[in-house]
């Protein structure tokens, strides 16, 4: 998505005069953008070719930007060992049920929120968005979630975050700036329902704002790790952000975080450039797809009309 | 309320009043349901933690739970403002929160800048799609492909500058606290710089091309549309902005910390979220923690609050 681009013909008839120096400066910030677009994608390339690079290259430290007598020794090892598929498979369940909950209960919000017919919406506004100014804090959470039971399960990491204030209000200010209240107008004539005009009215209106906090929801989900530190024990409820993250502490020591007894036979720089590459996969998978869209859902969502 | 109507002109009104709301409640019922599934979500998941706040006036043992740990006003308070780390770990953040705002704040206004004045319209949709990236990755991510980059002898970076010559020995970018403190700070700058620039290109969509149309017939060249023309247009973005980063100074993410934490740079890396889970979770004094954790939050609300104030104040339209 680009933007500004209004004015741009405009920009493209420099004065006769001052035609060198423009076109230096066009070079200039180009040559800046490059550079900085390099560091946000070099890195990557570099680790995805020690991750498909033989231990010697590695150790040899020959491995640039291309890799060195291919091999997948390393993502063989990954796949033997059951507990980094495993986790990869759970980390997918709990970010599926947590983008679902997520985005049903802020459409629950953010849809009676934005209806300027409801009366009280500054109370249940206010309600909701003092959770995210004010926490309480790490541990009278966890004694909350050992009385609501969920500590050691699933559900810790799916349920407490499931409902992001942040969002709801990005889907709010949407719903408020993009959807006329004659639409709803109309469709209170027709006699339709508050569930209808949702249905029929607000959601099929609101796709892109829906694939954003979509995305938003999974990542957060995905990347996050911390609360499986404080509240999981049982290493088979881990996501794998988690053992990566152990496996990053541990790097110093030279311990792998793979179970003993898979046969490993990649040096630990290898094999964690392998579990670097298989982590991020998922998110570099759909990225392309969904960032047309939230680029439009962010501004809109964003600057307060 | 939305209801406007007088309260004080005696019952009749009032009767009115409730009989209004009524109205709504009986036409908007469905609304009301809607509603119950996030209010419910707040309150089984955040409101209910509150209580648990009281353990910060308690001399709490979790084995004798609630009823049988003794209260003891504020004197864990008194304590934690004794504790030297904590003294230690307050100071950290404070003086690491502010360097990410020193640095964190201007860069991504100088990319939009940047971004704003490209030509080619196809470079910068892709320019940005890259320098977008970053923000969707994990910290423990990031903090591989520092790993990965900064190490002193295996180090992308070393290897490179040690082949040209550039360097005898590796840097130790991650491993001495100043060359830490550096990395750290510059790899959140470098996650959030592309994301951050959104907000600030939005706002340069509204500024109107007339403006550089006339600058442009008074003479004015890129560096002075720029400054007469964008900046101006971005100025409300931008004091909201700073004033809503203002309030984020005592924050603290226990992901970025551990996951670029190491034995060799705990003098800088010890700061608030590593207490709190050194000392509660870990360590299992409770009532430290927490009381830790409620001046954390409680300064915080304040400061979002004075913010919010001081925005309006200022004719900003203010952020809650």
């Amino acid at each position: 998505m680009s933007v500004n681009d209004a004015r741009e013909p405009m920009l493209r008839q420099p004065r006769p005069g001052s035609l060198n120096r423009a076109r230096l400066s066009d070079f200039v910030i180009s040559a800046v953008i490059l550079i900085l677009c390099a560091t946000c994608i070099l890195p990557f390339f570099h680790i995805a070719s020690k991750s498909v690079s033989s231990n010697t290259a590695v150790l040899a430290k020959s491995v640039y930007l291309l890799p060195k007598q291919i091999n997948f020794d390393a993502y063989a090892s990954i796949f033997r060992d059951g507990q980094l598929t495993h986790s990869m498979l759970y980390s997918i369940l709990v970010t599926f049920l947590f983008t679902v909950i997520g985005m049903t209960v802020t459409i629950c919000a953010a849809y009676p929120l934005s209806r300027s017919v409801l009366a009280g919406r500054r109370v249940f506004t206010t309600i909701i968005l003092f959770t995210l100014y004010f926490s309480a804090g790490l541990i009278p959470e966890y004694l909350l979630y050992s009385r609501l039971g969920i500590i050691n399960s699933m559900w810790v990491l799916v349920l407490p975050l499931a409902f992001s204030p942040y969002n709801m209000l990005i889907m709010r200010t949407y719903l408020e700036t993009t959807i006329p209240e004659s639409l709803y107008e109309a469709a209170y004539l027709d006699g339709a329902s508050h569930y209808q005009m949702l249905a029929r009215v607000t959601l099929p209106l609101s796709k892109p704002i829906m694939a954003t906090l979509s995305l938003f929801y999974a990542v957060g989900r995905w990347n996050a790790y911390a609360d499986a530190r404080y509240f999981i024990t049982r290493k088979a409820l881990q996501p794998i952000q988690y053992l990566l993250s152990n496996m990053v502490l541990n790097s110093g020591s030279d311990a792998i975080s793979l179970s003993e007894g898979a046969a490993v036979t990649s040096t630990p720089e290898v094999l964690q450039a392998a579990t670097v590459m298989f982590a991020t996969l998922p998110i570099l998978l759909i990225y392309p797809f969904i960032q047309k869209h939230f680029v439009k859902g962010v501004m809109v969502g964003a600057v307060k009309g | 309320m939305s209801n406007r109507i007088k309260p004080s002109s005696g019952v009749s009104v009032s009767g009115t009043r409730w009989t209004r709301l009524g109205n709504k409640l009986r036409r908007d019922w469905q609304l009301y349901l809607l509603l119950l599934l996030p209010i419910a979500f707040v309150f089984i998941f955040k409101y209910a933690a509150y209580p648990g706040l009281r353990i910060a006036f308690m001399n709490y043992r979790p084995a004798r739970g609630f009823a049988g740990s003794e209260w003891v006003g504020l004197g864990i308070f008194e304590k934690i403002f004794r504790d030297a780390d904590f003294l230690r770990a307050l100071k950290n953040s404070l003086m690491f929160n502010f360097l990410d705002l020193l640095i964190g704040f201007p860069v991504p206004i100088l990319l939009a800048l940047l971004l704003n004045e490209l030509r080619f319209r196809r470079f910068k949709r892709l320019s940005q799609t890259i320098l977008y990236l970053p923000h969707f990755l994990s910290w423990v991510i990031i903090a591989s492909v520092s790993y990965q980059v900064f190490k002193p002898d295996t180090g992308l970076l070393n290897v490179v500058m040690k082949n040209a010559g550039m360097i005898d020995k590796g840097i130790p970018f991650l491993t001495e606290k100043n060359h830490w403190a550096a990395t750290y700070l510059l790899m959140a700058v470098w996650q959030n710089m592309g994301w951050g620039s959104i907000i600030y290109l939005a706002a340069m969509t509204g500024i109107s091309p007339e403006l550089y149309e006339a600058a442009t017939v008074d003479g004015a060249g890129r560096m002075r549309r720029i400054w007469h023309v964008t900046l101006p247009g971005i100025r409300a973005t931008m004091v909201t902005l700073l004033i809503l980063n203002l309030g984020r100074v005592m924050g603290s993410n226990f992901e970025r910390l551990s996951a670029f934490g190491n034995v060799n740079v705990r003098e800088y890396q010890y700061q608030l979220a590593i207490y709190i889970y050194e000392k509660g979770l870990a360590g299992g004094n409770f009532s430290n923690a927490t009381a830790v954790g409620l001046f954390q939050s409680l300064v915080g609300f304040l400061l979002v609050l004075s913010a919010d104030r001081f925005a309006k104040s200022m004719g900003e339209s203010g952020l809650i």
